[in-house]
C-alpha cells in the first residue's frame, strides 16, 4: 500500500490519519516537531524563507525517512510566498534524492476541479462517491471535536486550582477522540472529554484576563512552533481565545465564507481594505472584533519576515490606539530560549492586570 | 532596622539593593555578571553583609532581571518579577507623574509607556546588541577611553558625524572610515550616540507617542552623550532617575514589600548563610521525547532547587508547602 503523510498542526493529525486511512492508504502519522524537526528544516531550506517552510521540511524529511512516499498539503490564498511553498518542498526533496510526490489541495471554492482530482488520487479503496462524502463528514467531525476540547482547555486552564491539571486531563482525553470512528463514536467522545474537563477543580474568585490570539495560521496552530503560548498564558491567569482554528479556517474556504469571516472583513475594511495574502487582514478585522467584545488584550504571533502581518503590525498599532486595547506581537523563529518570550508576557500580563483593576476602580464613581 | 532587598540579575550587571521603610538606600551594588551569576549573587550579598548595619533585618526579597529565577532560588525570593514592571514599578516610585521610561541596559533596551500611573504599552528590542550598553563598552575599550569619560567626551563635540546605527557592523565600519578621514574622536564619539538614539528610537520607540516627563534610566543613563543625543532628538528636557544603575533592583525590593503586605507571610529570604553553601548547576538532554529538552538545573549543596528548560512537566520539583 502507498504510504501517504502530511504536515503536523496542533492535534489535527487524528482526524486526518482517519480519512486517509479510510480512503485507503497506510499513513505515516507525522511527529510533533521537535528540535531535531527544525534542524533539518533549517539545514534543508533557504535561509530567508519563513519558519512554517522550515518546519514543515523538517517534518517532510522525517516522514520520508518514515517510509513515506506521498506528502498531501494545503495552498494559499493570495499574494503570500506559502502558496509556492508546496513546489518548493518537492523541488528540495527531489534534489535531495526522494522521489517524492505533493498533492496540494487549493481552496475549493476558487479550484473544485483541484479538489475533485485529487480526491481522485488519494481514493486508493475506490470509495463511491457517497461514501467518500461519509468519510469526509466523519473527519470534519472529529476536527471539530479535537477543536471543542482544545477550547475547553483554554478557558478552564487559568483557573484550575492544582497548577498543570489542564494539561494532564487534556493529554488524557485526546485518545478518546482519537479512538472513536463512527459520528456517533465522536460525538459521545467528545461530550465525555467536554465532561471530564469540567470536572478539573477550578478557583472561581481568581481574576482572569480575557486575551485575543490572532497572526498567521501555522504558527497559531502549531504549539511545537509558537513555545506553547497558550499553555504559558493560561498558566499565568488568561483565558486565551485563539482567532483561528482548523474548522474556522477551512470552513471560510472550502464552502462559503462564515458570517464570521465576514464580519472580520468589515471589521478590518477602514484599516485594510485589501486581501494583502496571508492573514494579514484576518489579524486587523479579530483585533476590532476582541476590542468591541471588551477584551484585555491581543496578542499576535508571526514568523519572522512574513510580510502580510508586518504590514499587519503596523496598522495594529493604530488600531490600538484607536480601540484602547493592547497589543503584542511576536516574531517567531527558530530560537528556542523562551526567556525573551516569557519576560514579555509577563510584562503584558501585569500591563493587562493593571488597567483592568484601574478600570474597575473609575467605573463605580 | 526593617529593610527590603532586591537583587536584578542582568545579562552585564547584577545589581543589589536594600530599601529602608522610608524609602531610603541603605546599599546599592552594581556588579558585573561576567557570565557567572551564582558567584556574583554570593559575592554580592558577602559584600552588602559588610556595608549593612548590623540591626538591619531584611524582611522580604524581590528579584528580577533575565536571571531573576535563578537569583530568586538561591536567596529565596518572596517575589520574582519581570524587568519591565520593575523599572516601571521604581520609575513612578522616584517621579510619580511619569509618562515615558527610556530604559538601555548591557545587552537589551526598552522602552515603557506610563499614563495614569499604570503601564499601557512597552517594547524590547529584539533583533540585536545595536545600541545597547555592551556596544558602547566595546567601542570605548577599542579607542582607548575609559567607558566613564565616553560621554563626556561626545559632548565636547562641536561638528556633527553621522555614523551608521541600524547594526554594530555598519557601525563600527563607519566609524573607523570618518577616524581615516581625519574627523576628531569627540565628533566620532558623539556620532555614535546619536546614531544609538537615533536607533532606539526607530526600533524600540516605533510607533509610541513619547509624552514628557521623561526618564533615563539602565547603566547607559550615566552617559552624558546619549542623554543629551536623547534630548536633541526629542526636543524634550530628560531626567535621569536617582540610582538609575540599581534601579531594577529597587523595584524588585518595592514589589516585594508590597507582595508581603497583602499576603502577610514571613518572608522567605535564606539569610546571609548562604554565601557559604555550595551552588553547582549542571544540564543534560532530556531524552524522554524527540523534543530533547536542554534541562538546566542548579544546586544548592547536594539537593536540586531549581530546574529550567523542559516543555514538559517532567523535571517540575514538587515544592515542598509551608501551608
Amino acid at each position: 500500500m502507498r504510504k501517504v503523510s502530511f504536515p503536523h498542526m496542533g492535534e489535527s493529525y487524528r482526524a486526518f490519519q482517519m480519512v486517509l486511512t479510510d480512503l485507503g492508504n497506510e499513513v505515516v502519522v507525522p511527529p510533533r516537531p521537535s528540535r531535531r524537526t527544525l534542524n533539518l528544516g533549517v539545514q534543508h531550506s533557504p535561509e530567508f524563507a519563513c519558519f512554517p517552510l522550515k518546519i514543515v521540511m523538517g517534518t517532510y524529511l522525517e516522514v520520508l525517512d518514515m517510509g513515506a512516499e506521498l506528502l498531501v498539503t494545503s495552498g494559499g490564498v493570495g499574494p503570500c510566498r506559502a502558496g509556492l511553498y508546496a513546489e518548493l518542498h518537492k523541488k528540495t526533496l527531489r534534489d535531495l534524492g526522494y522521489p517524492v510526490d505533493i498533492i496540494v489541495f487549493e481552496p475549493p471554492r476558487l479550484h473544485p476541479f483541484n479538489f475533485i482530482s485529487n480526491v481522485k488520487r488519494l481514493n486508493q479503496a475506490r470509495l463511491s462517491i457517497k461514501a467518500i462524502v461519509e468519510c469526509v463528514k466523519r473527519g470534519w467531525r472529529k476536527v471539530q471535536a479535537l477543536d471543542n476540547v482544545e477550547k475547553m482547555s483554554h478557558l478552564i486552564r487559568p483557573e484550575e486550582i492544582q497548577k498543570g491539571a489542564t494539561t494532564k486531563v487534556y493529554k488524557k482525553v485526546l485518545p478518546w477522540i482519537d479512538g472513536a470512528y463512527t459520528i456517533d463514536e465522536i460525538v459521545a467522545a467528545e461530550a465525555a472529554a467536554l465532561e471530564e474537563m469540567k470536572k478539573i477543580p477550578r478557583d472561581p474568585e481568581r481574576l482572569i484576563l480575557d486575551l485575543g490570539i490572532i497572526g498567521e495560521i501555522y504558527v497559531l496552530l502549531e504549539p511545537a512552533s509558537n513555545l506553547e503560548i497558550e499553555e504559558v498564558l493560561g498558566n499565568l491567569g488568561v483565558r486565551v481565545e485563539r482567532s483561528m482554528f482548523l474548522t474556522g479556517w477551512t470552513r471560510d474556504n472550502t464552502w462559503k465564507e462564515t458570517t464570521e469571516g465576514m464580519t472580520v472583513k468589515d471589521a478590518a475594511q477602514p484599516y485594510l481594505p485589501e486581501l494583502i495574502g496571508g492573514h494579514g487582514r484576518d489579524s486587523i478585522g479579530n483585533t476590532i472584533i476582541y476590542a468591541k467584545r471588551g477584551f484585555d488584550g491581543v496578542i499576535q504571533l508571526a514568523p519572522f519576515t512574513c510580510i502580510p502581518e508586518i504590514v499587519a503590525r503596523t496598522i495594529l498599532t493604530r488600531v490600538s490606539h484607536d480601540y484602547n486595547i493592547p497589543v503584542l506581537t511576536f516574531f517567531l523563529d527558530e530560537q528556542t530560549g523562551k526567556a525573551g518570550m516569557v519576560t514579555r508576557l509577563e510584562a503584558f500580563v501585569d500591563l493587562m492586570r493593571m488597567k483592568k483593576i484601574q478600570a474597575a476602580n473609575e467605573k463605580p464613581a | 532596622m526593617k529593610a527590603y532587598l532586591g537583587i536584578d540579575v542582568g545579562s552585564v550587571s547584577t545589581n543589589i539593593a536594600v530599601r529602608d521603610e522610608a524609602g531610603e538606600i541603605i546599599a546599592g551594588l552594581y556588579l558585573r555578571t561576567q557570565g557567572r551569576p551564582v558567584e556574583t549573587i554570593q559575592a554580592g550579598l558577602r559584600e552588602l553583609q559588610q556595608i549593612l548595619p548590623p540591626e538591619v533585618e531584611i524582611c522580604a526579597v524581590g528579584a528580577t532581571g533575565s536571571g531573576r529565577y535563578l537569583a530568586g532560588v538561591i536567596v529565596g525570593a518572596d517575589v520574582v518579577k519581570n524587568e519591565i514592571t520593575a523599572h516601571a514599578v521604581a520609575a513612578s516610585y522616584y517621579l510619580p507623574d511619569v509618562k515615558t521610561i527610556l530604559e538601555i541596559g548591557g545587552q537589551d533596551s526598552k522602552i515603557i509607556i506610563i499614563r495614569d500611573g499604570i503601564v499601557t504599552d512597552f517594547a524590547m528590542n529584539t533583533v540585536c546588541a545595536a545600541g545597547t550598553g555592551s556596544f558602547l563598552d566595546q567601542q570605548a575599550s577599542r579607542l582607548g577611553i575609559p567607558i566613564t569619560q565616553f560621554g563626556a567626551l561626545a559632548l565636547q563635540s562641536t561638528t556633527p558625524v553621522r555614523i551608521a546605527g541600524r547594526c554594530t557592523v555598519f557601525a563600527e565600519s563607519d566609524m573607523i572610515h570618518k577616524q581615516q578621514m581625519g574627523h576628531t574622536l569627540k565628533d566620532i564619539v558623539n556620532g555614535l550616540c546619536e546614531a544609538l538614539v537615533r536607533n532606539y528610537l526607530n526600533n524600540v520607540g516605533k510607533g509610541k507617542e513619547l509624552l514628557a516627563p521623561v526618564v533615563f534610566q539602565g547603566g547607559v543613563a550615566a552617559n552624558a552623550g546619549i542623554k543629551a543625543a536623547f534630548e536633541r532628538a526629542l526636543n524634550m528636557e530628560i531626567t535621569v532617575s536617582p540610582h538609575h544603575d540599581i534601579i531594577g533592583a529597587i523595584g524588585a525590593a518595592l514589589l516585594a514589600k508590597e507582595e508581603l503586605e497583602i499576603i502577610k507571610k514571613p518572608t522567605r529570604f535564606k539569610g546571609f548563610t548562604i554565601t557559604d553553601l555550595a551552588y553547582r548547576t549542571s544540564s543534560f538532554e532530556c531524552d524522554g521525547c524527540p523534543n530533547a529538552c536542554e534541562i538546566a538545573e542548579i544546586y544548592e549543596e547536594d539537593r536540586v532547587i531549581g530546574r529550567w528548560g523542559a516543555r514538559c512537566p517532567r523535571w517540575d520539583i514538587v515544592e515542598e508547602s509551608n501551608d
